[in-house]
């Protein structure tokens, strides 16, 4: 409740006099901006206005991204999946290690169990995620997605532990029908996993997402393969030079998109450059890019025991940027749709209050 | 009856909000809260999940001689926002469980008991209208009345509105009375009327055609909305070379290596 001091003598007149000052005191806020008056402090001055060069009051036009956490903390998991399923499933076919190949099995099966199951906690319960099972929409990169992980979920354990078993229990028909055509439908479904998270959020009408579209699908693929080759590398392949080749590949790759990024000068994807979002991108693009290609490179021309620490160094480096990489295209997207301008058509640089 | 629509005419509009009252009432939505936002008397500020109809409030400094305004005051031009039902609706599109569906009258209708929550449809709206709820953790939006339309009744908001700003019909009848609405408001002096029906971008026209005064943007009606599927071709075709490279490359990657066991 507010009071307010009315004179008790002759109310109209007052009120005629607190008028007349109030529209000064609003055309003083037009035209500079800021109010200079002692003892007048309106909230929220400047005040925004509503016109074609302002927006509506500034007042964002789309709806910001309201997923959690674990939705990017899925890219992360999905992508180092997908490509990890890739690279067990040719292992297998080009005849490499043994060991490589299972253990790329068991990370492509662990992030296919880890999957689902961040997907359910940001839907909030279990059942609600069968209900994306309901139909089969090709428009709907999000049914697509949820198609390929229930698919990869079951071609890839199904190759781990058909896999483990043959490896323990020695070779039987049933148990080699179930890993090869695990093996084989991993291989399709693994490469879709580590794409198609670009195409989900690329499609939408996020502008610094959809601005970029052409290019998310391969940046998150090959952020996915430097994770795996990095989650690999770690757990005892430091020496594999297939895995170094694909980890620099990846790293080269990340480094010239975070080299594009940074320097296309296109309005929408300012989020990617500025502010708190565009620290993280930058990091991110950093670990994922220049500095395991620095660190890999520098392996090849040393002795064995500095390469492989070298090489581990390399894979943590890629872990994180993934994971951040991720993280960073979030919260672009959160910032993205708090722009006002960009669907509007409207100059990036226009303020929601007149000059 | 047919394919429906809504005509907002802002010229009409008093700005007494009664169609925000009516639709939260008929739909048993909660209240959004009581915050002073200090745009003129716009304190809804936006569509949302308990909000499917909006008022804005333009407020203009005043052009002496049109609609009688005069003197100090500002003027205001209202318009009654609302979800568009698109003829090409990113949200139906996007949406990966079917709860999204397109009625026998046009409209874009989602189905609460089908919705699961991933908010895809948030991000695939080109006017920002589909909204999270996160309380129950699913997305909401205006019904166009469904219920009330399967019976023959006008959606509550145009039943409420008093100044019949907005009208409720069919389709092309609504799009001929538009035009006809705006030549009458040109030869009235209001030059600076127009109708609002984003036909020439991917959405494809909408069926809640906004007839308002000056430029869209004041109104944050986006001049260029695009349904977000305009994007998959682009997407797709990138997803399939990056999965050949990464193909190709794993392949290549193992072929050449030479520490491989031969079977």
């Amino acid at each position: 409740m507010r009071h307010y001091s009315i004179p008790s003598s002759n109310p109209e007149a007052a009120d005629l006099e607190h008028e007349k000052r109030l529209l000064e005191i609003r055309r003083e806020a037009e035209a500079r901006g800021e109010i200079k008056v002692r003892g007048v402090r309106p909230i929220g001055a400047p005040f925004p206005k509503a016109s074609p060069q302002t927006g509506y009051y500034g007042i964002p036009l789309l709806k910001p991204p309201q997923w959690k956490a674990e939705i990017p903390l899925y890219f992360f998991v999905g992508g180092a999946a997908g490509a990890a399923a890739v690279i067990g499933a040719i292992a297998h076919y080009t005849g490499a290690d043994r060991k490589l190949v299972r253990d790329a099995r068991w990370i492509a099966a662990a992030g296919a169990i880890i999957s689902p199951a961040l997907l359910i906690a940001d839907l909030g319960r279990p059942e609600r995620f069968l209900a994306m099972l309901r139909v089969f929409k090709p428009q709907s990169p999000m049914s697509m997605g949820s198609w390929t992980l229930v698919g990869f979920g079951g071609a890839a354990s199904a190759a781990a532990f058909a896999g483990t078993l043959r490896e323990r229990y020695g070779p039987s028909f049933p148990v080699s029908v179930v890993e090869n055509a695990g093996n084989a439908a991993s291989i399709p479904l693994g490469l879709g996993l580590a794409t198609y998270t670009g195409v989900l959020i690329g499609a939408t009408a996020i502008p610094v997402w959809n601005q970029h579209i052409g290019d998310l699908p391969m940046h998150f693929a090959a952020s996915g393969l430097g994770a795996a080759v990095g989650v690999l590398e770690l757990i005892g392949h430091s020496r594999s030079r297939a895995l170094q080749a694909l980890g620099l590949g990846a790293a080269i790759f990340e480094t010239c998109e975070g080299i594009r990024i940074q320097g296309r000068t296109h309005a929408p994807l300012a989020p990617l450059k500025h502010g708190k979002s565009g620290a993280i991108t930058r990091v991110g693009g950093v670990l994922s890019g220049p500095l395991p290609t620095a660190l890999r490179i520098a392996s090849a021309f040393t002795g064995r025991g500095p390469a492989n620490s070298l090489r581990r160094w390399a894979a943590i480096s890629s872990i994180m940027g993934s994971l951040l990489t991720r993280i960073a295209w979030l919260q672009a997207g959160r910032v993205s749709a708090q722009d006002w301008r960009q669907p509007l058509d409207i100059s990036p640089d226009a303020r929601s209050w007149p000059d | 009856m047919s394919v429906t629509a809504f005509l907002t005419d802002s010229t009409l509009c008093i700005g007494c909000k009664a169609c925000e009252v009516a639709c939260k009432e008929w739909n048993q939505l909660s209240e959004d809260g009581l915050d002073w936002s200090g745009y003129s008397y716009d304190n809804t500020g936006a569509l949302g999940a308990s909000t499917w109809r909006h008022v804005k409030f333009v407020e203009e400094t005043p052009t002496p001689g049109v609609g009688g305004n005069a003197g100090e005051q500002a003027t205001w031009v209202f318009s009654s926002d609302v979800c568009k039902h698109c003829e090409i609706a990113g949200c139906l599109e996007a949406c990966p469980t079917g709860a999204l569906v397109r009625t026998e009258f046009g409209g874009v209708f989602l189905q609460p008991d089908v919705c699961n929550g991933c908010a895809y449809c948030v991000v695939a709206c080109p006017f920002g209208v589909v909204d999270k709820n996160h309380e129950d953790g699913r997305a909401f939006k205006c019904t166009f009345c469904y219920d009330r339309q399967k019976v023959g009744l006008q959606p509550a908001c145009a039943k409420a509105c008093p100044t019949e700003s907005i009208k409720f019909g069919e389709i092309n009848q609504l799009r001929a009375e538009a035009e006809e609405r705006v030549r009458v408001l040109e030869q009235r002096g209001m030059q600076d009327a127009s109708l609002y029906d984003p036909t020439h971008t991917s959405v494809g026209g909408i069926h809640t055609m906004f007839i308002v005064r000056g430029d869209a943007r004041s109104y944050n009606l986006p001049p260029n909305p695009e349904v977000p599927t305009h994007y998959l071709r682009k997407g797709w075709t990138s997803a399939a070379i990056s999965a050949g490279l990464l193909l190709g490359g794993t392949l290549l990657a193992f072929l050449t290596d030479g520490a491989r066991e031969r079977r």
